[in-house]
């Protein structure tokens, strides 16, 4: 959307509130009742489900942020034609098919086409790994990257990274997300939680301040979400480009005036492993299409 | 000026405010209810200075959460606080002054922000940088409070009292 249409879009939120007189709403209810998400015509998206046990007195029922949006941005990530990320998929599935480092193999030299050797994949990351560490997805594929191909890491947050992630997203579209909470997971969990509830900055705001008691309503210009993680990596369209977990964390935290925690850290790991299991029961979308 | 003069008559008043000086953000006195009775400088609010405040993003950003009457020309006002076109009908201005002071003390699972305050801060950073902050200085100045006080002491509705 160029800027002219996104001003549009801003404006007639501002005449729907004015319309509303801007009451609050409520939170936790199904924000657009009846609309349905299937990709491609073909390709059924959960966008709302039960919440999980553990979140008991929190949410009720959890629902994707494509419910939130606009009609226009909705039908982007319906059509893959229309999708934006679609090219960095693309380029993510060369990525994969590419002989490089020492060793001469690419990652299909051991896992196979993507969609075979990545499915369901995306829909149990971050998880803890063979020597109790947690990982993100971004630290399975330099493993691979570094220990069995002899290759260079991607860096986190850069475009070949982004390409990778949004493509082994892809594997998993439609399935239900599913990371582990238990288990070995749970200390991480814990502190990831306990992380969502702490007001950070000189706002003093948490996670749960606009994204557990405030969902539904308009921060400026934003309809808030529950801040769900199911579409990521995501194309924004205000950024031109994909989006990973971590930078958005850190963009929010950013926002609250608070020193960020980096991308990549275990603190941000942490929250990302109990940010995606307040979405398990909604489907990976693949790579999702927000403002 | 009266009201200066009615408490220096109840001998309450601080002597920093007489002199001039600014009550420090540590230094705010609250009553049981959350509201702060004393001006934090003594010198009466700028309503307009206090519309600039509540409607810039790096100010008091106001405006991010609430509507009100008196921004409702200018666009993307949120909905997150209540509506404040009548506020001064329900809170008079020591209540309205603890709630832009620090809303804690009056709301005590408030999601707002305290703009006059230093203390039990996390991570506090430098703006919207990421970094860490340079020194913890209040969202607010003493007086940019004081005017965004004396605006929402403008918005009262009349019929509603």
């Amino acid at each position: 959307m160029n800027f002219r249409a996104r001003t549009a879009a801003g404006l007639a939120v501002a005449a729907l509130l004015a319309i509303a007189g801007a009451a609050r709403a409520e939170s936790n209810v199904d924000p657009n009742p009846g609309v349905e998400l299937v990709i491609n015509g073909d390709t059924p998206i959960t966008v709302r489900a039960k919440a999980p046990d553990y979140l008991e007195g929190h949410l009720d029922n959890i629902y994707s942020g494509w419910l939130y949006r606009i009609e226009s941005t909705r039908a982007m990530e319906a059509d893959d034609f229309e999708n934006p990320a679609i090219t960095f998929v693309e380029e993510g599935i060369d990525a994969w098919n590419t002989v490089e480092g020492t060793e001469g193999k690419s990652c299909a030299s051991c896992h196979g086409d993507i969609s075979e050797g990545m499915k369901g994949v995306r829909a149990r990351m971050p998880a803890v790994n063979e020597n109790g560490e947690l990982w993100s997805l971004e630290d399975y594929i330099n493993n691979c990257r570094v220990n069995r191909m002899g290759a260079e890491p991607y860096k986190w947050d850069k475009g070949p990274m982004k390409n990778m992630t949004a493509a082994i997203s892809m594997q998993s579209r439609g399935m239900p997300m599913n990371v582990a909470v238990d288990g070995p997971a749970a200390p991480f969990w814990e502190r990831g939680r306990d992380m969502y509830y702490t007001r950070y900055g000189l706002l003093q705001l948490s996670c749960a301040s606009c994204h557990e008691k405030n969902n539904n309503n308009y921060i400026r210009g934003d309809h808030l979400s529950q801040g769900q993680i199911v579409g990521f990596p995501t194309y924004r369209l205000k950024k031109g480009g994909l989006v990973s977990i971590h930078n958005r964390l850190k963009g929010c935290i950013r926002d609250t005036r608070a020193e960020t925690f980096p991308i990549g850290s275990q603190e941000l790991r942490e929250l990302e492993l109990y940010v995606a299991s307040r979405g398990n029961g909604l489907s990976v979308e693949g790579v999702a299409v927000r403002p | 000026m009266r009201k200066l003069f009615v408490l220096c008559t109840a001998g309450v008043v601080f002597i920093p405010s007489m002199l001039g000086a600014e009550t420090a953000p540590q230094d705010v006195v609250f009553t049981e209810h959350g509201a702060v009775e004393e001006s934090l400088t003594g010198v009466p609010g700028d309503p307009e200075n206090g519309l600039k405040i509540a409607t810039t993003k790096k100010k008091g950003n106001c405006m991010a959460c609430h509507t009100a009457k008196g921004w409702e020309h200018m666009p993307l006002h949120g909905n997150i606080g209540p509506n404040l076109s009548d506020v001064a009908n329900r809170h008079d201005e020591a209540e309205l002054r603890g709630i832009v002071v620090n809303a804690k003390h009056t709301f005590h699972d408030t999601v707002m922000p305290s703009f006059y305050n230093v203390d039990n801060l996390i991570r506090p950073g430098d703006g919207f940088t990421g970094k860490p902050a340079k020194e913890i200085k209040p969202l607010l100045s003493a007086q940019e409070v004081e005017d965004v006080v004396a605006l929402l002491k403008t918005f009262k509705e009349s019929g509603s009292e």
